[in-house]
């Protein structure tokens, strides 16, 4: 019954978003005026809809209902309550429920609350947001069904992968996919801009808050999913390039550049055709990441449907939206004006550095990641892998990050370097001094060329609050100053994990120790223990820093047995300086257990930077969405006092 | 319940399910070299090598036995004295290229490296036409 509920408000919303597309394209034209009057009411009920349809899976879920195919599947009664829960998105067509809910939700929001634009537009974005929500509705009902029941039931359910039963698949992708499907917002903005050509400062305005409300999810989805990737995988490493990671990566460098120029045009009504471009890119990376993470093409733990008939068809709706936007693009291109002009030495031309930057490293990601199913396509098996991304995107980035830290200190509109040059000198000398102290040490080139721009930043991004008291400063610039410190503290991290971790690889009798950089780790013991749905044999490691007191790490080698699998949970001791990471691998012929440890300086940095540049994030979101309240109220009072005075 | 008691004995015994029917790892897959130095090269490698069983993981972040066996490879052939591009190239001739995380130029990969020059051309052309333009 809840299963054919939840399939049945699926296919409701579906018609519904149909109707809105209809209604807002006819609501454009003067005869179907009065149509459009509907399109917000259905863009709302839609939302409800997909949000009933994803509960009605939930609680299938929750009950493992083993009369739904997805469910028997997936899901096992011997499960964490959890897991069972979260397990919902832990596979191909509930990951899908979960897009679509979010697209449904975000439409519903933007027609709640987005008063700015003039009503045309606001008809023509969500009439696109209703035919991008269509393709993706049409792709879950006729080959991703969640609700397909099994007859006769089965007795019981297959598990879900135990890399996944993790706290992490709770939250990592519920938060990239608010982040992803939020760029379908700025997508549909972008398209509603071009059809109705309002592209200017309030359309900047409008789109500002989801571009930066997608971008802080991302990047809290990026920084959870590598510190899952490190602690998870067992290797210590946090980066891999892998395509999986490059997909949520791709989208994150172009809602970068947007918010930038987001920016640019809601300020200074400059850069329009531009802005726009990066709101239909942003959206089509997020496509493309979806079409690479869940066509199958790829085999990885993210990757639920190996299956080429839905490879296919996330393929056919990429191209039919992102060449039907371009195809729109190139139309309307020629009647959008450039807008302001500016100087190349301004703020501008500093944020312009950074976007066209920011897209080149976008370039080189995309086409790293794309080359290798090209070279298959044609035959061949080509890998791409850190040797090529890190000297590839470190040509563009580190002076991305040079213009980063000169940027915010330039005025609008026309500047000179020369006005700055005794701000940047602290900055720049610290710089310098970093680079030669460690490149002196011996360190190598990428992890020197890190530490010199992380510790010029550090003192860099805080410029921008030089001479200003602290407390009248505004929520979007100090924003701008914490995420751009982050980036300076990520860095940092990055560079210090790649030039100072110890690594140790041992065989270790209980009783024995060995030294990893400052600790002395003792083996006490190895114990067998039980959890709910596997048993794992437990080291009981004693570790001392610098002969201080010990502290117990009790990594496990755990063995699942629904689906059976081994994996390794690896025990982690933070102290502020870094990390201690420990991993139980097998018992050698001997007698003696493996042990993998890595004494990891600074390695936590790389978190805390990605914390502080969503944090960043949000403080400017915050400012902004206060600052439109407070215009909304202060226009209300007027309107309200005009009224008044009319009668 | 058979089973689970089954199987916690095995665990208890430390014999994982799946370890009774492969060889015990080879001497290097779990072991560093004496020499650090050695070591820092053959690690440097081993992040450029892909396993090739598991997907998108360095010889060096990977628990598959292949994995460990080329690990071992790696590690004998830098202490007996060879450097490791000719470690990478001989890996390359028995595994091909798909093993090297490293592309090399040639007529199917040119254009991952002509790409990024092609950029970079493009960005000094538009920024110097942005200049040119003010100055004008």
């Amino acid at each position: 019954m809840i299963a054919e509920f939840g399939l049945a408000a699926l296919w409701l919303a579906a018609a519904l978003a149909a109707l809105q597309l209809l209604a807002g394209v006819l609501g454009l034209t003067a005869r179907g005026a009065e149509l459009g009057q509907i399109v917000r009411p259905l863009a709302v009920v839609q939302g409800v809809l997909t949000l009933l349809s994803f509960l009605a899976l939930m609680v299938l879920f929750w009950q493992t209902d083993l009369s739904v195919k997805l469910v028997a599947m997936n899901s096992h009664s011997a499960k964490p309550l959890l897991y069972k829960l979260a397990g919902t998105w832990g596979n191909h067509e509930g990951s899908m429920l979960l897009w679509v809910m979010v697209m449904g939700l975000a439409g519903s929001f933007v027609a709640l609350v987005e008063r700015r634009l003039p009503e045309p537009t606001m008809l023509a974005t969500l009439a696109g947001q209703a035919f991008v929500s269509l393709g993706f509705y049409a792709f879950l009902l006729f080959s991703s069904n969640p609700f397909e029941r099994l007859n006769p039931a089965a007795p019981e359910g297959q598990g879900l992968n135990p890399l996944l039963q993790d706290p992490g698949l709770a939250f990592h992708p519920p938060t990239l996919y608010i982040g992803y499907v939020g760029l379908s917002v700025a997508f549909s903005f972008a398209i509603g801009a071009l059809v109705t050509r309002e592209v200017g400062p309030a359309f900047a305005r409008a789109m500002r808050p989801w571009v930066l409300g997608s971008w802080i999810f991302l990047t809290l989805g990026i920084v959870a999913g590598s510190y899952w990737a490190y602690y998870e995988l067992g290797w210590g490493g946090w980066w891999f390039w892998d395509p999986v990671e490059n997909a949520s990566l791709m989208p994150w460098l172009a809602a970068t550049a947007l918010l930038h120029s987001v920016s640019v045009l809601a300020a200074r009504n400059a850069l329009r055709a531009w802005t726009v471009m990066l709101g239909v890119v942003a959206f089509s990376m997020s496509m493309v990441g979806t079409f690479l993470v869940r066509s199958g093409i790829l085999t990885s733990v993210h990757a639920f449907a190996v299956d080429p008939e839905r490879g296919s068809f996330i393929l056919a709706l990429l191209l039919i939206n992102i060449g039907g936007a371009l195809a729109l693009f190139g139309l309307r291109a020629g009647t959008v004006t450039e807008g302001e002009r500016f100087a190349l030495t301004s703020r501008e031309g500093a944020l312009v550095f950074n976007n066209v930057l920011l897209s080149a490293t976008l370039g080189i990601v995309l086409l790293g990641t794309l080359y290798p199913l090209l070279a298959e396509a044609l035959g061949a098996q080509v890998s791409v892998g850190p040797p090529y991304f890190n000297p590839m995107s470190a040509v563009f980035v580190v002076p991305m990050l040079v213009v980063m830290g000169i940027g915010p200190l330039l005025r609008w509109r026309r500047d000179s370097l020369a006005r700055v040059r005794w701000s940047v000198i602290v900055p720049l000398a610290l710089m310098l001094l970093t680079g030669a102290a460690f490149a002196l040490k011996g360190v190598a080139v990428l992890p020197v060329l890190g530490m010199a721009l992380a510790a010029g930043l550090v003192v860099a991004s805080l410029l921008p609050l030089r001479g200003r008291k602290l407390r009248q400063v505004k929520l979007p610039l100090w924003g701008m100053v914490v995420a751009h410190f982050g980036v300076a503290v990520a860095l940092f991290g990055m560079a210090c994990d790649s030039a100072y971790t110890t690594e140790k690889l041992v065989a270790l009798r209980e009783g024995e120790t060995v030294a990893v950089g400052p600790w002395q780790i003792d083996l006490v013991a190895i114990e067998p223990v039980a959890g709910p749905n596997w048993t794992a044999l437990q080291a009981t490691l004693s570790a001392r820093y610098d002969g201080g007191s010990a502290v117990k790490l009790q990594p496990q080698a755990r063995s699942f047995w629904t689906p059976p699998q081994q994996t390794s949970e690896s025990a982690l001791e933070t102290r502020w300086n870094g990390q201690l990471y420990a991993v139980l691998g097998e018992r050698a012929e001997d007698g003696r257990w493996q042990l993998r440890l890595w004494w990891k300086p600074f390695v936590t940095l790389i978190w805390y930077g990605g914390v502080l540049i969503a944090l960043g994030g949000l403080l400017a979101l915050l400012g902004r969405v206060a600052s439109d309240l407070r215009r909304f109220i202060a226009r209300d009072k007027i309107a309200y006092r005009k009224s008044r005075q009319g009668r | 319940m058979i089973r689970v008691l089954l199987l916690a004995l095995a665990t208890l015994l430390a014999l994982p399910a799946t370890a009774q029917d492969k060889l015990p790892p080879a001497p290097y897959a779990y072991r560093q070299l004496a020499d650090p130095a050695q070591e820092a090269k053959a690690h440097a490698l081993m992040q450029t090598l892909r396993c090739l069983q598991c997907q998108g993981q360095s010889i060096a972040d990977s628990d598959a036995p292949i994995a460990g066996d080329m690990r071992h490879q790696v590690r004998a052939r830098i202490e007996a004295g060879e450097e490791p591009e000719a470690i990478r190239q001989q890996l390359i001739e028995s595994y091909g290229d798909y093993v090297s995380y490293a592309p090399v130029v040639n007529k199917l990969t040119w254009p991952l490296f002509a790409i990024p020059v092609l950029l970079l051309v493009v960005i000094a052309l538009v920024l110097r036409r942005r200049l040119t333009a003010r100055s004008a």
